[in-house]
């Protein structure tokens, strides 16, 4: 039996930490205290110090001054590997980062052995199954060990990387935003491993901007801000508290409105199938009226907003818009009728690599207005400049100026400068397709605020994230083999922990009842 | 505390100043070596720096650059055309063979070749925008298609008046003067390959870094998908791109063949390589990072003095290409090298 977890001896302490990037102090003087058998939720907004405190623990940088303390001995891990032999592990947002595309899940299990000058020379394909199937026993039994690793589901490549590590005596685990591409069952299952490896004595320092998740799991929670540790929260956790520790002040109240508009809707879906086979839908969306759309990873959310954005077209029904059937042959056709997207994945999506001329803030907040702007061809830089200027100032992005590109912002910086984008120019419809990924509390209501303040639109948000989807809109729907679902959810009503389990409840339950439809809709 | 709060800002303050020195080193290098190169030349040869010879090089850079400019917009555009030099070569072989054995006049000519290099443009834009081929792989099999294609109607032969023909005859067409003047000409003592090159490579500059147009083109090479959401008809853009190119190509190739005046058979591989050369030399000049018009135009001034000067020094032909690539590698190293990052 582990020992209690407060009795025990820390297994991890830093004293003072502090590391500086040219004039900036990305952490200034932090302890932390961790134990063998607890979760420890680190907490934080963008450029609070999350990820270089991070890094320093994992051996990806080395602090400035400060001391480390490894199972009491003072230590420096010069590189990831030597954190790694040490007993430190980390899984990475990124599931590229977790394995080897192109080789089977049984050898990426073994690649820390194969790697290694002491491995075995010859290995057969049975040796390196058996070797494979022991690794993944305790923490991911059911993963498909023939499977190329490219073809793995972001859980499935977390799992992966969890057995790895378990198997290699990891005695810390850390994980950075792990449920950020996970549906709500995918969380719940990487809860009960963590929960697992945490009764083998395993720590776990979890860093997530997703509240729910560390209600569930943490022990304790550590807020940093401006590079220091601002408070420290013990179960139960007062989440407000917390919330409030990290953005060093009052959440301002929620905007949401009460009534439903009285005005003809902006956008009439009629009978819509996303697939063949799927079950036919309606969705009606008012001008000024917010509504989001929660759901499974694959459950369609992706594909009714890109549908309506001149992407593939649905299978059967009708749109109409303004009263008026209408239909996008391409995002062109789209945009001239005033429904703007923006897509999931902002670096795939709407950014330009660096170097592209047309890469900073302003030109690529201009990108689509261009041929409206400029009908004669000329483009007047000082003209892109100055509209990026106000709009650098209405969202409060800190930025370097107007010529700054967005790899040198943070995540919820880069995120407004996408929506200044598409809130630049008058529209009917704005379609935010996972708006909030890699974006802190702070700067999502920054981006609600400025959403509601536009009156001329009606919005529509696709996010897996239910408690996000609360949080936001003035309709929560749920997307479940492409239909969507109504829970009857009033986010204006109760508390946001009882809609946020009723919501859970009704996700679990329809996809309980979807696997059920699977037989006769195939 | 005190004291360490004052030493930092003067630290950043130091460490930022020779970041900013570093970057204007960058910035200006390739200009800082050319100015050295036209001082050394001109110190060691007084011949080097006289106007005939500052001519010479730049009609001799001219079909490079022109060449450099197709490659440019292609990469712009997110592609990367090898078949520049074999449709620069095809369109010396066709409008030499339609002056020569058709006895076409001259526009007709130098119509028939333009057309050509934007029907072969054509052609790699279906492999590559309809088809899907990734466009190294797509225009490799152009290249080669070209460079044997090229050889058919003169049976490998070069193409010059009073060549014997397949049915017995002989070829009693030549090259009109109407048609050397466009690779000999000069006006006020600039040769008109100059001229045209330039006036092209400003129009392309003023496309490119200053029309919503060229924004496009930058962002559908930058981040096609992004483009695309961003409401950019990006396949009609690659196609243009394409004919643009393989345009200008045929262009080059019209120059050389009225330079020559006569129809040489060749693959166009040199003409490749220097052309690509003087676009990713190009990617160091102001420290753009990226394929630019103007970049490219440097690029190929460079090579023409490098190689230029050298020859006036008497430094053997055969080392030519190993100068290019010294050039190249020092300009890539520059480009992406340590420090590379823009800040």
């Amino acid at each position: 039996m582990p020992q209690h977890p407060a009795r025990a001896a820390p297994l991890l302490s830093l004293r003072q930490i502090r590391k500086r990037f040219g004039a900036t102090r990305a952490l200034d003087g932090v302890d932390l205290t961790l134990r063998a058998g607890e979760v420890l939720a680190l907490m934080g907004a963008n450029g609070a110090g999350k990820s270089t405190l991070v890094q320093i623990i994992s051996g990806a940088c080395q602090a400035d001054s400060g001391e480390l303390l490894w199972r009491g001995e003072s230590a420096r891990f010069a590189s990831p590997r030597a954190a790694r032999q040490a007993g430190i592990a980390s899984v990475y947002q990124q599931t590229s980062q977790l394995g080897v595309p192109g080789l089977s899940v049984a050898q990426n299990l073994l690649l820390d052995q194969l790697c290694s000058a002491q491995s075995a020379l010859w290995l057969t394909p049975a040796s390196i199954r058996r070797q494979a199937l022991a690794i993944a026993a305790t923490v991911a039994p059911e993963l498909p060990l023939e499977a190329d690793f490219a073809d793995l589901s972001p859980a499935q490549c977390q799992l992966l990387a969890l057995a790895r590590a378990q198997h290699s005596g990891a005695r810390l685990i850390i994980f950075d935003e792990p449920t950020a591409s996970l549906s709500a069952r995918e969380s719940t299952a990487l809860f009960t491993v963590i929960e697992q490896l945490k009764r083998g004595g395993v720590a776990i320092l979890y860093v997530s901007h997703r509240l729910a998740d560390l209600r569930r799991i943490a022990d304790r929670a550590v807020v940093l801000r401006n590079g220091r540790v601002v408070g420290e929260f013990a179960v139960p956790l007062q989440l407000d508290a917390a919330v409030e520790a990290m953005i060093g002040g009052q959440l301002p109240a929620r905007l949401t409105r009460v009534s439903r508009p009285a005005s003809a809707p902006r956008l009439v879906l009629k009978q819509v199938q996303l697939l063949p086979g799927a079950r036919p839908f309606d969705l009606r969306l008012h001008a000024g009226e917010i509504v989001a759309v929660t759901g499974h990873l694959a459950a369609g959310k992706s594909r009714l907003l890109h549908g309506l954005f001149g992407g593939a077209a649905f299978h059967s029904g009708q749109v109409n818009l303004d009263g008026v059937p209408w239909h996008a042959a391409s995002s062109a056709d789209a945009i001239a009728a005033g429904v703007f997207m923006a897509a999931a994945d902002r670096w795939r999506s709407s950014f330009l690599p660096p170097e592209a001329l047309g890469s900073s803030l302003s030109d690529l907040m201009a990108l689509p207005h261009l041929k409206r702007w400029f009908p004669r061809g000329w483009v007047k830089q000082q003209v892109l400049d100055e509209r990026a200027r106000v709009w650098i100032d209405r969202l409060g992005i800190v930025c370097d100026g107007v010529r700054a590109t967005p790899d040198q912002l943070s995540g919820g910086n880069q995120q407004k400068v996408v929506l200044a984008r598409w809130q630049s120019s008058p529209a009917k419809v704005l379609l935010l397709d996972e708006p909030f990924q890699g974006v802190d509390v702070a700067a999502r209501h920054d981006l609600i605020a400025s959403i509601r303040e536009m009156k001329d639109r009606a919005v529509l948000i696709a996010t897996s994230d239910l408690e996000e989807a609360l949080e936001v809109a003035d309709r929560v729907l749920v997307m479940e083999r492409h239909s969507l679902y109504d829970p009857g959810v009033a986010p204006h009503t109760g508390t946001l922990l009882a809609q946020l389990q009723r919501l859970e409840h009704f996700v679990g339950e329809n996809a309980v009842n979807a696997s059920f439809d699977l037989d006769y809709t195939q | 505390m005190t004291s360490s709060s004052h030493t930092i800002p003067l630290a950043a303050e130091q460490s930022q100043r020779r970041r900013d020195a570093l970057l204007g080193l960058r910035r200006y290098a390739l200009f800082l070596v050319l100015a050295l190169l036209l001082a050394g030349f001109s110190w060691q040869q007084p011949e080097f720096i006289l106007p005939a010879n500052l001519l010479s090089i730049l009609q001799s850079s001219a079909v490079e650059a022109l060449l450099g400019l197709a490659v440019t917009i292609s990469l712009i555009c997110g592609g990367f055309d090898l078949s520049i030099g074999a449709t620069a070569a095809s369109a010396l072989i066709a409008s030499s063979y339609a002056l020569v054995v058709w006895q076409w006049g001259t526009f007709a000519a130098v119509l028939l070749a333009l057309g050509a290099g934007a029907a072969i443009g054509l052609f790699n834009a279906l492999l590559i925008v309809r088809l899907g081929i990734p466009d190294l792989l797509a225009t490799l099999g152009s290249m080669f298609l070209l460079g044997g294609l090229q050889l058919i109607p003169s049976a490998g032969q070069s193409i010059s008046t009073g060549m014997p023909l397949a049915n017995g005859g002989v070829a009693s067409g030549g090259f009109s003067a109407g048609f050397l003047a466009l690779g000999r000409a000069r006006w006020l003592g600039v040769p008109l390959p100059v001229l045209l090159v330039a006036s092209l490579a400003l129009a392309l500059w003023l496309l490119m870094e200053r029309t919503r147009w060229g924004r496009v083109f930058y962002a559908t090479g930058g981040n096609r998908e992004a483009a695309r959401l961003a409401g950019a008809p990006t396949d009609a853009y690659r196609v243009f791109a394409c004919v643009l190119s393989g345009t200008l190509a045929a262009l080059g190739g019209v120059i050389i063949a009225a330079r020559v005046g006569r129809g040489d058979v060749s693959g166009g591989a040199s003409l490749l390589l220097d052309s690509i050369a003087a676009t990713l030399i190009g990617f160091a000049v102001l420290n753009a990072r990226r394929p630019n018009v103007l970049g490219t135009m440097v690029g190929a001034v460079f090579v023409g003095v490098l190689l230029n000067g050298l020859t006036m020094l008497n430094v053997p032909f055969y080392t030519q290409d190993f100068v290019k690539g010294a050039v190249l590698v020092a300009a890539l190293a520059l480009t992406y090298g340590p420090g590379g990052a823009r800040r």
